[in-house]
């Protein structure tokens, strides 16, 4: 790979690394306008009651403060927010009146002239509730009969539907052995460390919206539109803030209506920059909740026929786009695995906690969770090594392209090269010894395996499959790719980042085609007003869509380059070869034009170009997602992503008797993501990515009562592992190109997070076996082990 | 409440300024001094975005009142170039290492390695883990930060990096 390109491929230092070790990085909080005030909110302590009355006439009094916002005001001048499926009945607004829903739901809005202020304030909003019975159960939710989170919709659930693809009956009933379990994931979140913040100002002479946001959605400027009632062309994101991590959750649309009605209002700049309570608890950005119900049946050699798996998740009070995420996994349903037929029952529901937003994977994560799962059980279940099992059951690099019952065809793969790279990677005999030695001297260990698929490239599919009304079918991205009069190449892209490298990404890409270092190749973020269309940095969706975009670009520059140089050297553009800016008479070298020279003609040398030739040196394209495009069918079979990224993972765990502490002194994975733009860039993903999985499989949870409060509000309750719980990880990288992208590049961002939740657990109940017990809910916390290990009868001393 | 002067020298340079008394300190950096390398992530004091150096020891400036630093000296992120912009050298080793994403831990995570180094020229593995745990990153599990400091320890003892510290995949 490396051979084959001079920059792709290599570990280059990126383009953004340099502003943000220097402090200089310009994050929302860094925003400063002239005259801006300062937002502090008021959040309900009910997870659910009626709002008696709200007095804000203490609050008004403050020397500094100029304006309380509440919900009733809010509600009559903007439209609500709009759900991912159809439901007409459920109103979302960014302030709760007449009730809240969830513990934390923000009822009013302060605004002052410094945030102190505006504290002071928010204390003094008076706010009489009259509390409600909360709806805290997500299987209570689903029966319905009792309280409804939203009375006008009729029922708590929001989604349910029964997938059957292939005779799973006839597969149950001819396979010798089936077995059955729940299984859990519990609510946790990507938890940035910079909260969601959001600044606007509103231009009365240009009636225009300027927005700032940490937030990583092109579709931003249209929903705040939508919600204040503008036209989408006046309101202007500027995309050129950094963001302060994101992994999905950084949409914080409700902070920009609110923001942004506030500024026209008062006609003054305001901001409101979440604080970490007010993130935890009220900024609408938990993950997924899930029961797993899971049946598989197998034969005695290990191979799983058939898998039912019904997912219960609970979405908190507000939909937004949570119960799509029972629908991305829908395209990988069966990992990596040639199971034959599946039942798939996806219900969400909604109860009294704070709203779930995208979240890393989108659904891959507790899914892959729940399919290891039954994968270990059934190598349980049959006294056969794990390791084997999976090798049993993946799909063979020779059935590539590969439908799965869902009817996703997986792109490019070699599970079994992979899982190699692993097994030689960790020695896997010598991993087990070593565990085994541990065991000996009185600790609890266990050995983790887990095979996970991380599909990318994004599509709308779940769309239009969770809501008929929905028939999006496209999901774009787009650069622009500009030479300016100097010969410099400046390229144009369309969302903001959270840290994927982007600029690195369009600069490597346009740099390779082109022949010009990265290094001098600037690339900006245009605002939403300037940019093409595209759909943002989700589903591991920008090494092949911005990069892709970024070759088509940059191909047309050269291209063009090619034609002006083969028009003035008097030859067809086949007679003419393009390196490295400049353009040479193939078979006579000597007679050539520099890249000084093509520029030139471009801007200023009309009467040398080609007639017809636009003017000026740049490039736009739009690039439609690989084999997107295609409504699902009726069956619910539908083409969910087109490239599919894979990684097996093992870790060691040792777990202490007396405290249940888990310690993972090794971890290993094996990835392929396809040709690899920048490793640097792809190692910091997948780590990061483990340590987040590890998070969530030990340590991460939003923590509710039996009443709907919601206890983890900090980071003293809600635990982020730091470098002493995430260990030094060994990664193997494995390349099977992807024959539909620009350079066989696959999806990364989401890497590491599929898999390591899945192996954790099934390192930590590999430890717990020898005595008998298993747990299959995550967070697998220090607490509850303790307690388990003191019950468990034989347990190691 | 009344406001206090105080004097502050941050990154060696006196800031005189008239403050309300609870004020916090990274507020003071952010918003008096105009200083926002130093960033907020928690303000409970347990992220460590905000860390700075105080008389050289690395604190939470979130969890400290600008008036208590009255008269001594603070070192931010800023304070880490050298004069003309150039990078420190571990500052040059993060971006070797690519030891960080989004860049917003990144700040704090610098006042914690150049601390450690300053105490310890030549940690151990477990001692820079050690020495960044009070560091939160979402980004980048922490794996390319030990690297980086892995590797200014070599540079500092004028060792050649070992070939485990390239960061490449292995």
């Amino acid at each position: 790979m490396t051979d084959k390109y001079r920059f792709l491929g290599r570990p280059r230092r990126t383009k953004e690394d340099r502003r943000f070790i220097a402090g200089s990085g310009r994050y929302v909080a860094d925003i400063r306008l002239p005259g801006m005030a300062h937002i502090a909110l008021v959040a309900s302590p009910h997870a659910s009651a009626r709002i008696v009355s709200i007095d804000t006439g203490a609050a008004l009094a403050v020397d500094g403060v100029r304006a309380v916002l509440t919900g009733a005001e809010l509600q009559q001048a903007t439209a609500s927010m709009q759900h991912g499926v159809h439901l007409p009945e459920i109103l979302w607004y960014p302030l709760a009146a007449g009730v809240v829903r969830y513990a934390g739901e923000w009822v009013a809005a302060v605004v002052a002239d410094d945030r102190y202020i505006a504290e002071d304030a928010a204390e003094l909003v008076a706010v009489a509730y009259e509390p409600l019975p909360a709806v805290v159960d997500p299987e209570e939710a689903f029966a319905s009969t009792g309280r409804l989170v939203h009375p006008k919709h009729g029922s708590n659930v929001l989604f349910h539907r029964n997938f059957i693809w292939g005779p799973v009956e006839a597969d149950f009933a001819a396979a010798a052995h089936s077995l059955d379990f729940r299984a859990r994931w519990g609510r946790s979140s990507t938890v940035p460390i910079e909260t969601f913040g959001a600044v606007a100002c509103w231009d009365s002479g240009d009636d225009i919206l300027d927005v700032w946001a940490s937030v990583q959605m092109p579709k931003y400027a249209d929903q705040i539109a939508d919600a204040l009632r503008l036209q989408g062309n006046q309101v202007r994101v500027h995309f050129d803030v950094d963001v302060g991590g994101s992994y999905g959750v950084k949409r914080g649309l409700k902070h920009a209506i609110l923001v942004g009605y506030l500024a026209r209002k008062l006609g003054r700049p305001v901001r409101l920059i979440e604080d970490r309570l007010e993130n935890m608890s009220g900024g609408d950005a938990h993950g997924p909740d899930r029961i797993f119900d899971v049946s598989v049946a197998f034969d005695a050699d290990g191979t799983v026929r058939s898998m039912k798996m019904r997912a219960l998740d609970d979405c908190g009070a507000y939909p937004g786009r949570a119960p799509l995420q029972l629908g991305k996994p829908v395209g990988s349903i069966v990992g990596p695995y040639r199971i034959g037929s599946v039942a798939y029952e996806a219900i969400s529901v909604c109860t009294n906690k704070t709203a779930q937003v995208a979240v890393r994977g989108f659904g891959q994560a507790p899914t892959t969770f729940a399919i290891e799962t039954a994968i270990d059980r059934v190598a349980g279940y049959l006294g056969l090594d794990r390791v084997e099992v999976r090798r049993r059951n993946f799909i063979r690099a020779d059935q590539f392209p590969y439908t799965i019952p869902s009817g996703t065809e997986y792109d490019s793969g070699d599970y079994h090269a992979v899982m190699r790279k692993l097994t030689d990677l960790a020695n896997y005999p010598a991993l087990l010894e070593r565990r085994d030695q541990i065991r000996k001297a009185g600790k609890l260990a266990g050995v983790g395996i887990a095979a996970a698929m991380e599909p990318g490239g994004g599509n709308a599919a779940f769309e239009p499959l969770f809501n008929p009304r929905n028939d999006t079918t496209l999901w774009p991205e787009s650069c622009t790719v500009k030479v300016d009069r100097q010969g410099a190449i400046t390229a144009l892209i369309v969302t903001s980042s959270a840290g994927q490298g982007h600029q690195t990404l369009a600069a490597t890409v346009i740099g390779e085609t082109l022949g010009f270092d990265p290094v001098g190749i600037r690339v900006i973020h245009s605002d939403s007003l300037s940019s093409l269309p595209g759909n943002s940095p989700v589903a591991s969706r920008m090494a092949i869509m911005l990069g892709g975009a970024a070759q088509k670009a940059a191909e047309i520059i050269r291209d063009r380059a090619i034609r002006i140089a083969a028009h003035n050297l008097g030859r067809d553009p086949s007679g003419v070869i393009y390196a490295d800016g400049a353009v040479a008479v193939t078979d006579d070298p000597s007679k050539r034009l520099s890249w000084e020279q093509i520029v030139r003609i471009c801007h200023r040398q009309y009467h040398l170009m080609p007639p017809g030739m636009e003017p000026g040196l740049q490039a736009s394209y739009t690039l439609q997602v690989p084999k997107g495009g295609a409504m699902p069918g009726e069956d619910g079979r539908v083409q969910m992503y087109p490239c599919f990224s894979f990684e097996a993972h093992m870790a060691l765990v040792e777990i202490d008797p007396g405290t249940g502490k888990v310690e993972i002194p090794e971890y290993y994975v094996a990835h392929d993501c396809g040709t690899v733009i920048n490793p640097l860039i792809v190692r910091g993903m997948m780590l990061g990515g483990i340590a987040h999985g590890i998070g969530a499989a030990l340590y991460e949870k939003f923590e509710y009562d039996e009443t709907g409060q919601h206890l983890s509000g900090t980071f003293m309750d809600y635990l982020l592992p730091s470098s002493l719980e995430i260990p030094m990880v060994k990664i193997a990288e494995h390349c099977t190109p992807s024959p539909l992208t620009s350079h066989g590049q696959k999806g990364a961002g989401e890497s590491g997070y599929p898999g390591s939740p899945a192996a954790v657990a099934s390192a930590v109940n590999d430890a717990l076996a020898p005595i008998g017990r298993r747990v299959d809910a995550l967070p697998i916390r220090l607490g509850y082990l303790a307690g388990m290990l003191r019950t468990a009868s034989g347990a190691a001393p | 409440m009344p406001a206090k002067r105080i004097t502050v020298i941050v990154n060696g340079e006196p800031h005189a300024a008239s403050v309300e008394p609870r004020l916090t300190l990274v507020d003071f950096l952010r918003d008096v001094l105009d200083l926002t390398g130093t960033h907020v992530g928690c303000e409970h004091g347990v992220c460590g975005a905000c860390s700075v150096l105080f008389d050289d020891l690395p604190i939470r400036s979130c969890l400290m009142f600008a008036v208590q630093a009255d008269g001594h000296r603070v070192s931010t992120v800023e304070g880490l170039t050298e004069p003309g912009g150039g990078l420190s050298l571990i500052q040059d080793c993060f971006w070797e290492t690519h030891s960080l994403q989004c860049g917003y831990c990144t700040p704090g995570m610098l006042i914690a390695a150049h601390a450690l180094l300053r105490r310890n020229p030549d940690p151990s593995r477990q001692e820079i883990r050690k020495a960044i745990s009070g560091n939160l990153c979402r980004c980048t599990g922490y794996g390319q930060i030990v690297e980086a400091i892995e590797l200014a320890a070599d540079r500092l003892n004028q060792r050649t990096p070992s070939p485990e510290r390239d960061g490449h995949d292995r």
